[in-house]
């Protein structure tokens, strides 16, 4: 048990990155962004392709960001440009990455699983250092049975998600951070103070798939393959996480909804962890789960608001009628 | 200041529904002036203000701004130059984002904008202070969302990221013609104030008639994408709302139509 939400855990904060992305193009452009299917499997392919082609896995995952910041400024290119509708400009180049990915790994599947990763250099770095023992004794101190391979995946994907984090706090609340934002929320204005809004989104949905293809690279790293289906629904989960997580944490500042985001990813990895342990589920059932998941996170907040108005105004209307009451309560004392 | 010449435009050329929205405008402001522009719905204003801002191009003629030909520079270029409030008090601020932010980014409009935080502690102090000359206490409520303000407080804040960086034209696209009548007049004096104190040459349009005769030095009626009147100085100064009807009829050789233009 301990050990799969460990594991849910650590692949959902690398899923973060990928959720950051998402909160860029859908809540801080407000361009629903459906490229990231696509420039996932685009940073993994890159990635794994140099990483088996000998070059290091750095170098190789640095490219495959570069790789993912491209493919978002075509979907921006194609909507402020060929002023193809924001959906639809999504879903061309989705489908276009299908055939790229595939041309990029020369076949459907790439696996990694002799090849010297990120994750392997950290793992034999940080067990090298023997710096697991004391996390598994506190675990142990705890009481709670079973050990993961290594602390040391964990501990450097959450540095790079909280490096990309705070990244992406500063920079939303530079001069051009602030266009980027206006543009999201308000075009007209922001242009009649000299931004150019299609240089912004062009070069904001670039930024978005460039965290997306590095969230790729990395869960391609982890998991010792890139595989041309595993974009499919990476935008539901990608959504679902920054739902989940604006739901949970709220949204009052950037630092705070960033951070939501990251807290949704990995809380939707440890849902669908805990729902594949139900007996009748199977692994195909994912997708069907995720989508029960947002329109649970999508439907729950307004219910539960609709439900306080309710009793809010039940309390209202019970005092009202009380002080009537004891006024007419008052007036019948004078009388008599 | 503010050149255009031979402006003409036309909607749906060869249609049924063809509209000549400006027929060879002239038009020609000095440093500091303030002009207000009346007239029908249709008769051209907006257009005139859009052709001027760059959301809209011009079918011909030129627009130049301090000698220098803008015609065919974006809006996003142009508005490098031009301040502008529109009629939609939602339309001139970005709602979802902080009063100080509204304001950082209306203060980057004549710089490029950077990678440095757009408020700074030094903008800080410098917003409240632009704040304070409105009088509407929002100096204490730089964190606020701007969303969070009512149409009046939005429209004065909108003024001021129009205006406090002191470009060369100030466009007044009716921007108190969403308002109640008393913030309505808040916002005229604000207006008068800043366009004042900043000596911005101005371009207002209005339907209200009393608002155009009390503000500026110079006043432009128009109809069917024409100017049909132009006057200035003293003349502008000693005109009534009757005179200015009567005037139309003189030139149009028939009423006004359009009550509203009357009535408010």
């Amino acid at each position: 048990m301990f050990v799969s939400m460990f594991g849910a855990v650590e692949s959902g904060i690398i899923y973060a990155l990928m959720a950051l992305g998402v909160y860029l193009s859908f809540r801080v452009l407000d361009f629903p962004d459906l490229t990231v299917d696509g420039s996932f499997v685009t940073g993994a392919a890159v990635a794994a392709v140099m990483i088996i082609n000998g070059q290091s896995p750095l170098i190789a995952t640095v490219v495959a960001v570069i790789a993912g910041f491209l493919a978002g400024c075509v979907t921006g290119l194609l909507h402020t440009k060929g002023k193809i509708n924001p959906l639809l400009s999504g879903i061309l180049m989705m489908i276009a990455l299908y055939s790229i990915n595939l041309r990029i790994m020369g076949q459907s599947n790439v696996p990694l699983l002799n090849e010297t990763t990120i994750f392997t250099s950290i793992t034999s770095f940080w067990e090298n250092l023997n710096l697991s023992a004391p996390f598994n004794n506190i675990i142990a101190a705890l009481g709670i049975s079973g050990t993961p391979k290594t602390w040391g995946i964990l501990f450097f994907s959450l540095i790079i998600t909280l490096i990309i984090k705070f990244l992406t706090d500063y920079f939303l609340k530079t001069e051009v951070g602030l266009a980027l934002r206006a543009t999201g929320d308000n075009k007209k204005m922001i242009r009649s103070f000299s931004a150019n809004t299609d240089i912004l989104i062009i070069a904001g949905l670039g930024l978005s798939n460039a965290f997306v293809a590095l969230s790729g690279a990395l869960i391609a790293q982890h998991g010792g393959f890139a595989d041309a289906g595993m974009g499919i629904g990476m935008i539901i989960i990608g959504l679902a996480s920054v739902i989940i997580g604006e739901a949970l944490f709220g949204t009052k500042s950037i630092a705070r909804t960033t951070l939501a985001v990251i807290g949704g990813a990995i809380i939707y990895r440890i849902v669908v962890s805990l729902a594949l342990r139900v007996d009748f589920l199977e692994t195909g059932d994912m997708k069907l789960i995720t989508a029960v998941i947002v329109v649970a996170a999508l439907v729950t907040p307004k219910i539960l608001e609709a439900q306080r108005e309710k009793r809010r105004r039940l309390r209202k209307r019970r005092e009202i009628t009380q002080m009537a009451d004891t006024k007419k309560g008052e007036k019948g004392n004078a009388a008599t | 200041m503010l050149q255009l010449s031979q402006a003409s435009l036309t909607f749906n050329e060869g249609t049924m529904d063809e509209k000549k929205a400006l027929q060879h405008v002239n038009l020609n402001l000095n440093q500091g002036d303030f002009l207000t522009v009346i007239g029908s719905n249709g008769a051209g204003k907006s257009t005139l203000m859009n052709i001027i801002s760059g959301s809209l191009l011009p079918d011909t003629g030129d627009v130049l701004i301090d000698n220098n030909q803008v015609t065919h520079l974006q809006e996003y270029q142009r508005s490098q130059l031009i301040g502008r409030v529109f009629q939609d008090p939602m339309a001139g601020t970005a709602p979802s984002m902080t009063i100080e932010e509204n304001l950082a980014m209306a203060w980057s409009r004549n710089k490029k904008r950077s990678l440095k935080p757009g408020v700074s502690k030094r903008r800080k102090s410098l917003f409240k202070e632009h704040l304070e000359t409105l009088n509407l206490g929002l100096e204490d409520r730089l964190t606020a969302k701007v969303g969070l303000l009512s149409g009046g407080e939005r429209q004065a804040l909108s003024l001021l990221m129009a205006t406090f960086t002191e470009p060369k034209i100030l466009l007044l696209d009716e921007h108190t013609a969403a308002l109640d009548p008393s913030r309505a007049e808040l916002i005229t004096n604000i207006t008068a104030e800043v366009v004042k104190k900043f000596k911005l040459t101005t371009l207002m349009v209005t339907h209200n008639m009393q608002q155009a005769l009390d503000l500026g030095n110079r006043l432009i009626m128009m109809d069917k994408g024409q100017i049909i009147l132009d006057v200035d100085g003293d003349e502008k100064q000693s005109l009534t709302i009757e005179k200015l009807l009567n005037e139309f009829q003189k030139i149009r050789g028939e009423k006004m139509a359009n009550d509203k233009a009357v009535l408010s």
